[in-house]
């Protein structure tokens, strides 16, 4: 921006006394939003604290969820929402770093804008409706010819073995999929603009075939870039609740089969908030949702770093 | 360039030229790839949900379990209802922050504050309906729509902030430097020269996060629950169009998932539209930057 007068970085100082309280003034909704942050923690913290008190830290370690005989254990949620989070990032990464190489590398302009608000559509559908499409569409298709498939070519592996319902982990995860390539490949494109037009024009100028033009220009250097797209996709797989409650068949338990049903930090609240009737029950739903909120902070602040230093954002 | 790039102009050229069009290839069905799920959706969505929308759904109240018919008036109305009340709250707390980082972000507080932003966005939504539910629902006993909308209120906070700030920041420094040099304060600077300025796209980007407040489905499941009737008080438990439609999503019956259908029509025609017309406002503002 091109500040004539004010220093960098230093914070404007008023002569007019009315700027003085409306910069004060000002400073309450921006502040109030750390205190929300805080307040965030503070309260899930208070909801959970007797199964905090009650369990410790064997909540996370342990994989019994019985709310009949109130013991919690959150490990085969966690082991979900990693399972179903990394199926997701598996395929939309590399779907999404080609989707971002297309719109800025080899589209014309015209054709690059159209399908990129494509793109972008598809990050703005509703929760509830990737979950609607998905109980509806995509579990059916997997159950009479993805999963038979897999079943048939890969099913010595404990991975593809057990019956072909549809819903489950792998479901669960192509949704997951669908729904962060977006993010992932705004952010990529993002990244790949920043790169000065010489770098490429570089490359085409020794002799570069314009894919050998991507690698070398384009993807050797946003690798920093790329790396905190990914984990900021990550961060929403994590915490995706409507489309995955609704798809993965909710049952508390560890299976090593992707065809087998499970549920996920974030599908466990949705779930299970109409039947917790006990006190206890409702903490526990709560303890789940801090951990969720735990791990989402901390994988958010991690993707932030690697994009502040990559010059981006 | 790294070492190895003499290795790439060795190589035959007709082979480089072949893994060039196969990457080609590769990625415009990468892309392509990631659009089927759209069509798809877009075209289930208006198969299954235009047949239903008929004069019913939109004035009449769900019909019990079992029978055919009825509709989804009053969960329309409940999402009105919520989104007004989210937009209470979350707009301006949203472009009063917007507007503090734009015209006050520098210093630390300002980067403080733009990591919270970023976070708050980042939260998933069903952490916020937890929180609100901590904070609002267990105090006072009950669900009900005021929990709803504070619910969606904090959500929309970062989304409006965020616009606002990109917006506020397409006015030219110029501008305001021309307000200040005739002497005004800056308080009158900012309220009525930027901000009047760049009203119509401020407007546009907080339309769009009402636009996708009124998809949200989590934090409304135990804030604001649901309810099969209208609902005139805001301390009552109130239905909206997502949870209506996810209720009916997973019940078994044929007649309640063409109408879940028809309600995501709906949501998605309303996302589509705002998104387009922001893109169509936007764009011309957005290029001569």
């Amino acid at each position: 921006m091109p500040g004539v007068v004010r220093a960098k970085n230093r914070p404007v100082r008023e002569i007019h006394y009315g700027d003085r309280v409306f910069a004060g003034i000002l400073k309450i909704p921006a502040a109030g939003l750390a205190l929300l942050l805080l307040s965030i923690a503070y309260f899930l913290y208070r909801a959970a604290s007797p199964v905090i008190v009650k369990h410790g830290w064997a909540f996370l370690t342990s994989s019994t969820w019985d709310p009949v005989r109130d013991v919690y254990g959150a490990l085969p949620v966690i082991y979900g929402t990693v399972v179903s989070s990394f199926i997701a990032i598996v395929i939309a990464t590399p779907l999404s770093v080609g989707v971002a190489l297309f719109l800025t590398e080899i589209a014309p302009r015209r054709t690059g804008r159209v399908f990129g608000f494509l793109v972008e559509m598809l990050a703005a559908i509703p929760s509830v409706v990737y979950g609607l499409w998905g109980i509806f569409v995509l579990a059916p298709w997997l159950r009479t010819s993805v999963e038979p498939f897999f079943k048939t070519w890969l099913g010595f592996l404990p991975f593809f073995s057990g019956p072909p319902y549809g819903v489950g982990m792998l479901a669960a995860g192509i949704i997951l999929a669908v729904m962060i390539t977006p993010t992932i490949s705004s952010i990529a494109r993002e990244v790949f603009s920043a790169i000065p037009l010489q770098q490429r024009e570089a490359a085409l100028g020794i002799g570069a075939t314009r894919w050998e033009m991507m690698r070398l220009a384009v993807l050797q250097s946003s690798r920093r870039g790329l790396t905190g797209a990914v984990i900021l996709g990550l961060g929403r797989a994590l915490g995706e609740t409507m489309a995955v409650t609704m798809i993965i068949g909710n049952r508390h338990e560890v299976s090593l089969s992707l065809f087998a049903p499970g549920s996920t930090m974030a599908s466990i609240i949705a779930n299970e908030y109409a039947e917790a009737t006990t006190d206890t029950h409702v903490a526990a739903l709560v303890e789940v949702g801090l951990v969720l909120f735990a791990v989402t902070f901390v994988i958010n602040s991690i993707a932030r770093l690697f994009l502040s230093r990559s010059g981006n954002r | 360039m790294k070492r190895h790039f003499a290795d790439y102009l060795f190589r035959s050229y007709r082979k480089r030229k072949a893994v060039n069009s196969t990457m080609y290839l590769v990625l415009i069905v990468a892309t392509l790839i990631a659009l089927v799920p759209l069509f798809s959706i877009f075209g289930y969505v208006l198969a299954q949900g235009a047949p239903a929308l008929n004069k019913s759904f939109f004035l009449e109240l769900p019909k019990p379990v079992g029978e055919a018919g009825g509709g989804m008036a009053n969960a329309i109305l409940g999402t009105v209802t919520l989104v007004f009340l989210a937009s209470l709250l979350g707009v301006p707390w949203g472009i009063a922050t917007g507007l503090y980082l734009s015209e006050y972000g520098r210093g630390r507080l300002a980067s403080v504050v733009r990591f919270c932003a970023d976070m708050l966005a980042s939260i998933p939504s069903i952490i916020i309906g937890l929180f609100v539910y901590a904070l609002v629902v267990m105090t006072m006993k009950r669900f009900s729509a005021l929990a709803g909308g504070l619910a969606l209120g904090i959500l929309m906070i970062p989304t409006v902030a965020r616009s606002s700030e990109e917006m506020l920041k397409l006015v030219p420094q110029h501008i305001r430097e021309a307000g200040l040099a005739l002497g005004l304060p800056r308080w009158k600077v900012t309220l009525m020269i930027v901000l009047k300025g760049i009203r119509g796209p401020i407007v546009t980007g907080v339309m769009l996060s009402v636009a996708r407040a009124s998809g949200e489905t989590a934090p409304l499941l135990f804030t604001a629950f649901n309810n099969r009737f209208w609902q005139g008080r805001l301390d009552q438990p109130i239905s909206s169009l997502p949870v209506q439609i996810y209720t009916y999503a997973i019940s078994p019956y044929d007649d309640w998932h063409r109408q879940a259908w028809a309600g995501a029509l709906i949501l998605v025609l309303l996302v589509f539209a705002m998104n387009l017309i922001t893109r169509v406002v936007l764009a011309p503002k957005a290029r001569k930057s």
